[in-house]
C-alpha cells in the first residue's frame, strides 16, 4: 500500500490527475448543456461553434476588463443570445437541425478568427492571468481524489455544482419531467399542459450558456490565451459524450473525465519524447471517442422525438 | 393513353409550378448573397475601411483578369467536387461531415501511386491515381456507415472524429515514411511529369480537372434525377422507414451514397495534390472539405446549383486574398460572409414570417 500511495503523490502523477479534470471541464459543461436540449427533443450540433465563441469572448473581455468574472458574466449573455438564435432557427423556423448546426460551427470559426485578427492584429498573442487554482484544505491532500477533484479552479467547483443540480432537476423536479416529456412525446406533453415550444427554447438557452462558458473555461481558466480553432473538435466530442453518458449527468461526468484523462495523458507523453510520433498521441482522444462511442451506441437510446420539429396542435402553417 | 390532353396539361402546370418554385429558391440564394454582402459592407465600414473599394478589389481579384478567373475556377473545383458528393449524401440523409478527412486521404493515396509508379505513361498513371484517391475516400466514408449499421454509432460524429485522426495520420506520413528526403517540410517529393494533371489554359494554372468536374456534374445530375438509384436515395432520405417498407435496400443506399460522397472528396484531394501542389503537402486543404458541405446546401442539393455555388465561393475566397493585400481587410472576413450567406439561406423562411407578422400587427393597429 505504501509504495502505491507514494507513487500517487509524486508531482507528475498529481499533475496528471489535476490536468485530467481541467481538460474535462469544458467538454463536461458543453455536454451537460447538451443534456438539456437533447432531453427536450432538440439537437445542438452547434456546440463546437458555441464553445469557440465562448473562448474568444471570454478571453477578449477578460483581457479588456482584467476581470474573469465580468468576462464569464458577459459570456453567459452571449451564450443565451446564441441559444435564442439557434432556437429561432430550429424551433420556430424548423430548419434541419444537423445542417444548421454544422453551418453555425463553420460560421463561428470564421467569426472568431476575424474578430481576433481585428482586435489583436497579426503576430500578437496576448496572454491573461488564468484563474488561480483553489485547493480545498484537507480534501486536496487525499491521494488521487485530492488532485483530481479538489486542486481546481473555482469554475470547476461550480461545474460540479451544475452537474448535481442537473441530476436533481431531471430526477426530482416537475420541470425536469416537462423537459423529458417534450423530448419523448411532445404531443402528449402539450395535452398535459406543457408548453413544448417554451420548454425547448429554455433548453437551448441553457445549453447555449453552458457551451459558451465551457469554451470560456478553455481560454480563461485552463490556458490564459486564445488560439484560433482552440476548441479542436471538443464540441463534437461533447456530442459523443452525450451518447456515451446516456444523457445522464453522472454518466456525462464520468465520460467527460475519461476524455480529460486521455487528453492529459497525450499531452504529458509528448513532453517525455518517447519514440511515439506526436501525431499518434494527439489522435488519442479522437480515437478513444470513436471506440467508446461504438461500444455504447447500441444500448444508448436517444429521446424519441429528438431532432423532430414540433408543430403546435399538429397544424401546418 | 385516353387522357392524353389532360395529362399534358397537368404535367405542363406541374412543370411550370416546379420551375417557379425552384426559381424562387434560386432567387432566395441570390438574395442571401446580397444580404450577406450588405452585412459584410457594414462590418467593413465598422472597421474603418471603404466597402466599395473592398468589393472592387474582391471582384478584380476573382474575375478581373483571365488569370483571376482561372484561379477562381481552380478554387471552385474541390468545393464543387465535395459539394456534389455531399449533395448525394444529404439527399439520402447520410450526414457525411468527414469530407475533409476523405480529401486528405484521397490526396495521400494518389500521391503514393504517383511516387510508386513515376514512369507509367500519363494516360495510365492519372486514372490510376484518381482510382486510388476515390477508393481511399470511399472506404473511409464507408467505415462510418459500417459503424452506423453495425453498432448504431452516429455517422456524423464518427466522420468528424475521423477527420482529426486522418489529418494527423497524414501529417505523420508526410513527415515520416513518404517525406521528401532531406526536406524539413511536411511534404513528399514532386510528382513526375506523368503524375501531374496537364494545364489547359496557357499562362494560368487551370488544369484539365475542370473538364472532369463538368462531366461529373452532368453524371451526378443524371444519376440523381434519371435513375432508380437516385429516386431511391431521395425516398430513403425523406422517410427511411417507409422506403424500407417499400422494399428499398436502405443499407445499400446508405453505403452507396457515402461511397459516392467519399470518392468525390478523395478525387478533390487528388486534384489539389496533382493539379496544384504537384506533390502531397501537409496542408493540402484549407477546409475545402467543410466548405464544400455548405456549398451543397447553398446549391440546394442540385448538381448545377452546387457548381454555381462553388464558383461563387471560389471567387469569394480568391478575391479575399487580393482584398487583403489591396485594402487590408483580413480574408477571414470573407470566410465569415460565406457562411453568413448559407445561414441566411437556411433561414429564408424567416422573411415571409416576419413580413406576415409586420402586416398583421399593422392590421391590428388599424
Amino acid at each position: 500500500m505504501e509504495p502505491i500511495l507514494n507513487f500517487l503523490s509524486t508531482p507528475i502523477v498529481e499533475g496528471f490527475f489535476s490536468a485530467s479534470m481541467r481538460l474535462a471541464i469544458p467538454i463536461m459543461l458543453a455536454a451537460i448543456g447538451g443534456i438539456f436540449n437533447e432531453r427536450a427533443g432538440l439537437s445542438n450540433i452547434g456546440m463546437e461553434g458555441f464553445m469557440i465563441l465562448g473562448s474568444l469572448f471570454g478571453f477578449v473581455i477578460a483581457y479588456a476588463t482584467g476581470s474573469i468574472w465580468i468576462s464569464i458574466a458577459a459570456v453567459i449573455v452571449i451564450g443565451a443570445i446564441q441559444g435564442l438564435i439557434m432556437g429561432y432557427f430550429e424551433i420556430t423556423l424548423k430548419v434541419n437541425q444537423v445542417v444548421f448546426g454544422i453551418t453555425m460551427n463553420l460560421f463561428c470559426v470564421g467569426l472568431t478568427s476575424f474578430l481576433y485578427r481585428i482586435i489583436f492584429g497579426v503576430g500578437n498573442s496576448p496572454r491573461i492571468d488564468p484563474l488561480p487554482t483553489l485547493s480545498i484544505p484537507v480534501l486536496s491532500k487525499i491521494p488521487l481524489i485530492g488532485p483530481l477533484f479538489f486542486q481546481q479552479t473555482i469554475l470547476a467547483y461550480i461545474t460540479y455544482l451544475i452537474v448535481i443540480i442537473t441530476a436533481i432537476f431531471f430526477s426530482r423536479t416537475a420541470w425536469g419531467l416537462n423537459f423529458i416529456s417534450s423530448g419523448e412525446n411532445p404531443e402528449a406533453a402539450e395535452t398535459l399542459g406543457v408548453d413544448v415550444i417554451l420548454t425547448r427554447y429554455i433548453a437551448i438557452v441553457i445549453s447555449g450558456i453552458l457551451c459558451t462558458v465551457g469554451g470560456a473555461f478553455l481560454s480563461t481558466a485552463a490556458t490564459g490565451l486564445f488560439v484560433q480553432n482552440m476548441t479542436a473538435g471538443r464540441g463534437y466530442i461533447a456530442l459523443a459524450i452525450l451518447v456515451i453518458g446516456r444523457r445522464n449527468p453522472w454518466g456525462v461526468f464520468g465520460a467527460a473525465l475519461l476524455f480529460g484523462a486521455a487528453d492529459a495523458l497525450q499531452l504529458r507523453t509528448q513532453l517525455f519524447s518517447f519514440k511515439i510520433p506526436y501525431q499518434f498521441l494527439v489522435m488519442l482522444p479522437y480515437v478513444l471517442c470513436m471506440v467508446v462511442m461504438i461500444l455504447f451506441s447500441r444500448t444508448s437510446s436517444a429521446p424519441a422525438a429528438l431532432g423532430e420539429p414540433y408543430e403546435r396542435g399538429g397544424k401546418k402553417e | 393513353m385516353v387522357n392524353d390532353h389532360t395529362n399534358n396539361k397537368d404535367s405542363f402546370y406541374h412543370r411550370f409550378f416546379d420551375k417557379l418554385r425552384s426559381s424562387s429558391e434560386f432567387f432566395y440564394s441570390i438574395g442571401a448573397v446580397l444580404l450577406a454582402l450588405l452585412i459584410g459592407a457594414v462590418i467593413i465600414c465598422l472597421i474603418g475601411s471603404d466597402p466599395i473599394k473592398a468589393y472592387k478589389a474582391l471582384y478584380r481579384g476573382s474575375f478581373g483578369t483571365t488569370n483571376a478567373i482561372a484561379e477562381t475556377l481552380l478554387r471552385a473545383m474541390p468545393l464543387a467536387l465535395v459539394g456534389l458528393g455531399a449533395t448525394v449524401a444529404f439527399r439520402a440523409s447520410v450526414f457525411n461531415v468527414g469530407t475533409e478527412g476523405q480529401l486528405f486521404i484521397g490526396a495521400t493515396a494518389a500521391a503514393c501511386v504517383a511516387l510508386a509508379l513515376p514512369d507509367l505513361p500519363r494516360y495510365l498513371l492519372l486514372p490510376l491515381m484518381a482510382l486510388a484517391a476515390m477508393g481511399a475516400g470511399a472506404l473511409l466514408g464507408g467505415l462510418a456507415i459500417f459503424l452506423k449499421i453495425k453498432f448504431n454509432a452516429n455517422e456524423m460524429i464518427n466522420t468528424i472524429m475521423m477527420n482529426y485522426v486522418v489529418i494527423y495520420f497524414v501529417s505523420w506520413l508526410v513527415h515520416g515514411p513518404i517525406q521528401q528526403p532531406g526536406s524539413p517540410l511536411g511534404q513528399t517529393e514532386k510528382f513526375s511529369v506523368n503524375g501531374i494533371i496537364p494545364v489547359i489554359l496557357k499562362r494560368t494554372r487551370l488544369h484539365a480537372g475542370i473538364i472532369v468536374l463538368l462531366i461529373l456534374v452532368i453524371i451526378t445530375y443524371f444519376l440523381l434525377e434519371k435513375t432508380v438509384w437516385g429516386y431511391q436515395i431521395k425516398v430513403t432520405g425523406k422517410n427511411m422507414l417507409a422506403s424500407k417498407a417499400a422494399g428499398i435496400k436502405v443499407k445499400r443506399i446508405f453505403y452507396s451514397a457515402m461511397f459516392f460522397s467519399g470518392a468525390l472528396a478523395g478525387l478533390a484531394g487528388m486534384f489539389e495534390a496533382s493539379g496544384i501542389q504537384n506533390r502531397m503537402i501537409e496542408n493540402i486543404s484549407s477546409g475545402y472539405g467543410y466548405t464544400g458541405i455548405v456549398v451543397a446546401l447553398l446549391g440546394q442539393l442540385n448538381p448545377i446549383g452546387v457548381l454555381l455555388a462553388a464558383i461563387l465561393f471560389g471567387a469569394l475566397q480568391v478575391g479575399a486574398s487580393s482584398m487583403e493585400t489591396m485594402v487590408g481587410i483580413p480574408s477571414s472576413a470573407v470566410s465569415m460572409i460565406q457562411y453568413l450567406i448559407v445561414i441566411i439561406f437556411i433561414g429564408k423562411n424567416a422573411f415571409p414570417r416576419l413580413w406576415k407578422r409586420f402586416h398583421t400587427s399593422k392590421d391590428k393597429r388599424a
